[in-house]
């Protein structure tokens, strides 16, 4: 279970408060107004941001103190997903060995990883020469041989289009169902939110809510949220 | 982002840039304490004081007000050859100072080319040692840094001002007082500033084209003090002069400066609907043909001159060919270990006080530098001795401030768009130093290698005043044969020197950029 326990994270005069429980294995969509500090909670779950008060635990654990690598969270941003002067295969290894070579187990683990996104011949490639669609398979590739136990989403396919984004969606949705993943992503579309995520919770006015059921959420939104989906 | 950590160690940049305050700071409190001060000033140094202020402001005024028209009219024109030529205006940087004197001498001086055509009209040749001689080549070298700057202004004009100003029929002086004087007087200021500066510490000018009671820098007494007088306490009176000149001068020039002069797509062509008249066109074309000349005249001199010297070069011009490529290589590798941990550091954004170390070099010049080690090397070692890792080494903190300014950016972008996901993977420190760090600045670390070793495998300063008859770099070497008037040999040392300097820049430059990713 992750619990964030009456956290407040300040950055200049912004402020969100949360106290809210996520239960694993869950996927959940983070929906709400832009600017109202959807990245900001992901970051600060992430461990990239300080909280002012309270704590954040993962099965009791407090991960409060963590530094980012160390907590059982892995995170996909906007972009810089990847680092452009290694190969695929070199970027999903950074996923099992940020700082050394990697075994031939663990080279075994990495190629498998990239069979599973449909990637198995492309290991050779840098990021320049794949499009857009398989740079984020890889990204999702170096997800799975992390094997952290949350995922964080901020919008990591906003620059592909409609039919793609959905098909990564629908990916990641099967791998994290596969590895018992839980899943948090900030979502614009309420359409991506219905598709993938049964649960939703909401940042809106400084506060980020308790997950509700998606459906639910969606077809009789709060008066902050029906402004915003119009 | 209000960040947390980053993955970066910032303690080797800290520690270089002690080393390098050290260094600096330690030779400056040198010559402070060994300055005598009660001396005075005699009548000699108030007139180099008098030189070097009236020459550095004639060499940037003349430099500013002919780089002008000749950035205009790269602006506005468009040829084959212009990013030849662009390209070229970087390339005095990197010049060695004395093979360009030669090349001068064998134009503008008492037995060249235009002494020549004006005796063929019956009128006396040039007089190029003195004040004329001295500011010659200080246009020479900062022409084209002064045309660099304003093409800069010149380019950050949106080019919707051009649009409109068309449509509005504004053409000649009301375009003129509309969009290019507002744009001048935000960027002649800072190129002015910039180059005063740099002429200031002029030495290797000074030694070749001044002299002499009523031509001498300060830079250039401090070098007389040490070697025709061995007067160390007047030799540390001028440092202290110097410093505080180049010091004021360094920091007015940052003030009033924005742009780096490397600035890239200076060759981006922007469409201009104005100067279209006979008059304009012909007299934009005047301006880039005089200025190239004036640049590519005393180049291909050297050239000329030099292949034929090339084949009977005594030895002695390939031992200071040797040494000079060994000081270079070390004064590069001294340069990296220092400036690659400082940029590191300086991308945090936390370290200020490691930038501010980084241009402290801008504030000392060379022979301050070494006049203040010489002091403290003496009673331990004979300076001689160390004459070549000193150059060396002062070669490599005189690159420092322009070395940061390449690799920063690129570190601290490096760091800004790579940093969270590293912190994510959990990547060590050293990792995302050698496997992230090192490999996406790799063009930014050849350039700015390629700078050093051209900028040490061409400097005569600090040897000067170390090296005795036993040993010389290639620059020295080839000093020595001018003064001996063996011009053939100095032609063809000086085409060498040229080409290992060049060469050196083109092999890191292209050593970095090989096989790079965007």
């Amino acid at each position: 279970m992750l619990k964030l326990e009456d956290i407040i994270i300040a950055t200049g005069d912004f402020t969100l408060a949360a106290d809210l429980t996520v239960a694993p294995g869950s996927s959940v969509a983070v929906i709400g107004p832009s600017g109202a500090g959807k990245s900001t909670l992901l970051e600060a779950i992430a461990g990239f941001r300080d909280l002012r008060r309270g704590h954040i635990l993962w099965q009791g654990q407090d991960l409060t103190d963590l530094p980012p690598g160390k907590r059982p969270v892995a995170m996909l941003f906007q972009d810089g997903n990847l680092f452009p002067h290694l190969t695929a295969t070199q970027n999903v290894g950074l996923g099992l060995r940020p700082n050394g070579r990697l075994t031939p187990s663990e080279h075994e683990q990495v190629q498998s990883a990239l069979s599973r996104v449909g990637l198995a011949d492309k290991g050779a490639r840098k990021p320049a020469e794949l499009s857009g669609g398989q740079q984020s398979r890889v990204a999702l590739a170096r997800v799975l041989v992390q094997q952290r136990a949350c995922l964080l989403l901020d919008e990591p396919f906003a620059a592909l289009g409609p039919a793609l984004k959905a098909e990564m969606l629908d990916l990641v949705a099967e791998l994290v169902s596969e590895t018992g993943t839980t899943l948090l992503m900030v979502s614009h579309e309420p359409e991506d939110a219905r598709r993938i995520a049964a649960q939703a919770l909401l940042v809106a006015d400084g506060v980020a809510h308790a997950p509700m059921a998606t459906a639910e959420l969606l077809d009789n939104p709060p008066p902050a949220l029906r402004d915003y989906l119009g | 982002m209000a960040g947390r950590a980053q993955p970066v160690n910032p303690w080797p940049g800290i520690s270089a840039a002690a080393l390098v305050a050290a260094l600096i700071l330690g030779t400056l409190a040198a010559v402070a304490l060994r300055a005598e001060a009660t001396r005075g000033f005699g009548p000699a140094d108030w007139s180099a004081l008098r030189f070097t202020l009236s020459q550095a402001a004639l060499s940037a005024g003349l430099s500013v007000a002919l780089a002008i028209p000749v950035a205009r009219a790269l602006a506005r024109r468009r040829f084959t050859g212009r990013r030849l030529l662009i390209a070229l205006l970087g390339a005095p940087f990197i010049l060695p100072v004395i093979v360009a004197i030669l090349g001068l001498l064998q134009v503008f001086g008492r037995a060249g080319w235009v002494s020549d055509l004006l005796g063929l009209i019956g009128l006396p040749p040039v007089q190029i040692y003195g004040l004329h001689g001295v500011v010659l080549a200080h246009v020479f070298f900062n022409l084209p840094l002064a045309t660099r700057l304003i093409l800069q202004g010149w380019q950050e004009v949106p080019s919707e001002r051009f649009r409109l100003a068309a449509q509005l029929r504004c053409e000649g002086f009301a375009l003129f007082h509309l969009i290019e004087a507002p744009m001048l007087k935000r960027v002649v200021p800072g190129a002015l500033a910039v180059i005063f500066a740099i002429c200031l510490t002029s030495f290797a000018v000074a030694l070749t084209l001044g002299g002499g009671p009523r031509a001498t820098t300060i830079e250039l007494a401090i070098y007389q003090a040490f070697t025709y007088d061995f007067d160390l306490g007047r030799a540390a009176l001028l440092s202290g002069l110097q410093l505080v000149l180049t010091a004021t001068a360094a920091f007015v020039a940052l003030r009033l400066s924005r742009g780096d002069g490397f600035g890239s797509g200076l060759d981006r062509a922007i469409r201009r609907w104005d100067g279209t008249g006979r008059a304009a066109r012909l007299g934009d074309g005047c301006w880039i043909v005089l200025a190239g000349a004036f640049l590519m005249l005393p180049l291909a001199s050297v050239m000329i001159s030099g292949l034929g010297g090339l084949m009977h070069l005594p030895i002695q011009v390939f031992q200071a060919a040797l040494v000079s490529i060994v000081v270079a290589a070390a004064s590069t590798a001294l340069l990296l270990a220092l400036a690659l941990p400082m940029a590191t550091a300086i991308a945090t954004g936390r370290y200020g006080i490691v930038e501010i170390t980084g241009i402290l070099g801008l504030a000392a010049s060379p022979l301050v530098i070494g006049t203040g080690l010489f002091i403290l090397i003496r009673p331990m070692v004979d300076p001689t001795a160390l004459a070549l890792p000193v150059t060396a080494t002062v070669n490599a903190v005189m690159a420092l401030p322009f070395a940061l300014r390449i690799l920063v950016p690129a570190a601290r972008q490096s760091v800004g768009r790579y940093g969270r996901l590293a912190l994510s993977l959990d990547m060590g420190e050293r990792a995302f130093f050698t496997r992230i760090l090192l490999p996406r600045m790799r063009p930014q670390i050849g350039f700015a290698a390629g700078l050093t070793a051209a900028l040490s495998m061409g400097d005569l300063g600090v040897i000067a005043l170390f090296a005795d008859a036993e040993i010389a770099t290639l620059p020295l070497q080839l000093y020595r044969l001018m003064g001996a008037y063996q011009m053939q040999a100095a032609a063809g040392a000086a085409l060498l020197l040229l080409i290992l300097s060049m060469g050196a820049f083109w092999m890191f430059d292209r050593g970095g950029r090989w096989h790079a990713e965007a």
